[in-house]
């Protein structure tokens, strides 16, 4: 690739840096932190750019290419800038059984995106996940930490009202 | 005061610490039991009775006699699985790990254990370590657990106040410290040895058996992971005994003590119950899930989880044990259940499966990797009346070649199973995706059906 896109330098903050450090302490060898350190940035900034895998990389003692490994293989690192909340869409055959293509159709219709894709106004993004344990209330849906059970095609504008 | 969403039917049966070791101690509204009120219900005395008049060894034979089964969904002899650990003394730095990674789809358990008795795990784990001579352990969390992380930290600070984790525990010369270390998706990870790999900071490939996690482990040392539900069996037994122990089960059933299972769907009462094992799976479905919601009619079901088979309602009769379900040509899985209505179209269904089975592989292995995009992509085209007369042989060929010991670890065999036995019962449904004309693309010759 001749162009390189991330031409600032990335700096981890004081509060980032100290958090990756801490949670080293909690294992044999530092790698197993590499996945709470990608974590630690994604809380400060919303997702993980480039310079932040050389920058983990640094303080675990680990090449910046694992770190990358690692950001692309786990599903809820984002490795692109996301919306200001996440909605995340239990896709299990419950879910599924319950109505939840029509959840995910009336939520795409609303914000006019489709899964994987963050609104125009950067307020959400669209995501499935893995069977949320919610399956005596099917179907499902995650908003940032909040879940929501029982969840109708016609109730969705009142559940993204609340995420300004 | 924040509304758990585990709350379900499991808070509002009837329970005694007599019949339902696991749940007797919830609360009727759903709260967490914390450590006050769960010493206040015998909360610890097992702890305190293997630490300090139990030699480590006859923690792991009390287990072993008991007949306690991995709640995970494989039910491999937990006794077994500890006695694989070395003998070797000097061996002395050894992991315990839960497997919390609770992410098959419908199943929802280990959550409720979390949430609402986060002491039953740590004690279960305190005495398990003990058994197995583990100097620490960590709770391999879901990142999407959030109420369950934040209540296990808050009991495993609890514990830890209270002398019951960190060093001399109960004045026992015992030491053992336990972290909640959380996920970041990817529903593998369950796979005992790619929850290793993902512990150690690495991509959630499983590795390769053998050598086992008891001989080479986390960071290569001996390391046993066990699900969240058989570790929270552990204080029981201790406390109750093996011969209690094993009356719980429905006589007939080869499997011991109770299990949390469920029924969801469009039924009348979706939920979860501590049962013992040997119920039948009639009774699961009619008294406690008290049977189809009004304008529905059960077309079939699934015993325990997307990597179970699919029943028929003739075969409700089965006993819900592991060979009870065998009997019947599946496995018990995580018992579970799912009720599948008559609305729900299996190509549709199998579909939603396979996208996430699909989606889930971790990439490592060719026929897991290549073949379960394939069955999708056909499962799409037989879902639009598009599919050819070969899909369904073609579909037929990957439930064989994604088979267990045909690939690397357990996840394709377990995407499949379902598949095949959705194609043996209802394979008319997917003969009626197969386009009135399509072009045969083995001969290339054109074929009117």
């Amino acid at each position: 690739m001749s162009t390189l896109i991330q031409t600032d330098r990335f700096v981890l903050s004081e509060t980032e840096r100290s958090a990756i450090e801490h949670e080293m302490h909690h294992y044999e060898d530092p790698r197993a932190a590499s996945i709470e350190a990608l974590k630690i940035v994604q809380k400060e900034r919303g997702w993980v750019p480039d310079g932040a895998c050389d920058a983990i990389g640094a303080i675990i003692g680990i090449p910046a290419s694992d770190v990358e490994g690692v950001a692309t293989f786990y599903s809820q690192i984002f490795r692109q800038p996301v919306g200001r909340h996440i909605i995340r869409v239990c896709d299990s055959m419950t879910c599924f059984i319950g109505g939840h293509e029509s959840v995910v159709s009336s939520i795409q219709q609303q914000l006019g995106i489709g899964l994987g894709q963050t609104s125009a106004d950067g307020r959400f993004t669209l995501l499935p996940v893995c069977c949320l344990g919610n399956c005596d209330k099917a179907p499902a849906v995650m908003i940032d930490d909040d879940t929501f059970g029982d969840v109708q095609p016609d109730g969705v504008a009142q559940m993204l009202e609340a995420y300004v | 005061m924040k509304t758990l969403t585990s709350i379900g039917p499991a808070n509002k049966i009837a329970r005694s610490e007599e019949t339902h070791p696991l749940t007797w101690r919830l609360r009727d509204d759903a709260q967490p039991v914390w450590l006050d009120e769960y010493q206040q219900k015998n909360g610890y005395a097992a702890a305190r009775k293997a630490l300090q008049d139990m030699a480590q060894a006859d923690i792991v034979q009390t287990v072993k006699d008991s007949g306690l089964k991995g709640r995970g969904g494989a039910g491999f002899p937990t006794g077994v699985k500890w006695g694989l650990m070395p003998a070797d003394e000097s061996m002395n730095i050894r992991y315990l790990l839960c497997n919390a990674d609770e992410m098959e789809p419908n199943t929802w358990k280990d959550r409720m254990l979390m949430e609402q008795l986060p002491h039953l795990l740590i004690e279960g784990m305190l005495i398990s370590a003990r058994a197995l001579k583990a100097y620490r352990g960590y709770i391999f969390l879901r990142g999407e657990y959030v109420d369950a992380a934040a209540n296990l930290n808050r009991a495993i600070a609890e514990a830890k106040a209270a002398g019951l984790l960190g060093k001399n525990i109960l004045g026992s010369g015992f030491d053992f410290e336990l972290f909640v270390h959380t996920g970041a998706g990817r529903y593998i990870c369950g796979e005992e040895t790619a929850l290793i790999n993902s512990l150690e900071g690495r991509r959630a490939n499983p590795r390769s058996k053998p050598p086992f996690p008891a001989a080479v482990g986390v960071w290569g040392k001996p390391t046993c992971v066990n699900n969240v539900e058989t570790l929270c069996n552990v204080p029981s037994i201790v406390s109750g005994g093996v011969d209690w122990y094993k009356g719980l089960a429905r006589p007939g059933s080869e499997d011991m003590g109770t299990k949390l299972m469920g029924f969801s769907g469009k039924v009348k009462n979706p939920g979860l119950w501590e049962l013992p094992f040997g119920v039948s799976a009639r009774e699961l479905f009619e008294d406690y899930a008290g049977g189809m919601r009004d304008g529905y009619k059960l077309k079939c079901w699934q015993p325990g989880g997307a990597g179970t088979g699919f029943l028929l309602p003739e075969h409700l009769d089965a006993s819900m044990y592991a060979a009870g379900i065998a009997k019947v040509g599946t496995r018990m899985g995580t018992g579970l259940a799912l009720a599948v209505d008559d609305s729900v179209n299996m190509v549709s269904l199998l579909r939603n499966m396979e996208e996430f089975f699909a989606r889930e592989s971790c990439g490592f292995c060719t026929p897991c990797r290549d073949g379960l995009p394939w069955s999708v992509k056909i499962l799409r085209a037989l879902e639009r009346g598009q599919g050819t007369q070969e899909d369904i042989a073609t579909l037929l060929g990957l439930v064989n070649f994604l088979g267990p010991g045909k690939t690397f670890c357990a996840h394709a065999p377990g995407a499949v199973e379902p598949l095949g036995s959705a194609i043996k019962y209802f394979r008319s449904e997917f003969e009626a995706g197969v386009a009135s004309c399509s072009v045969s693309a083995t001969t290339g010759q054109f074929a009117p059906a």
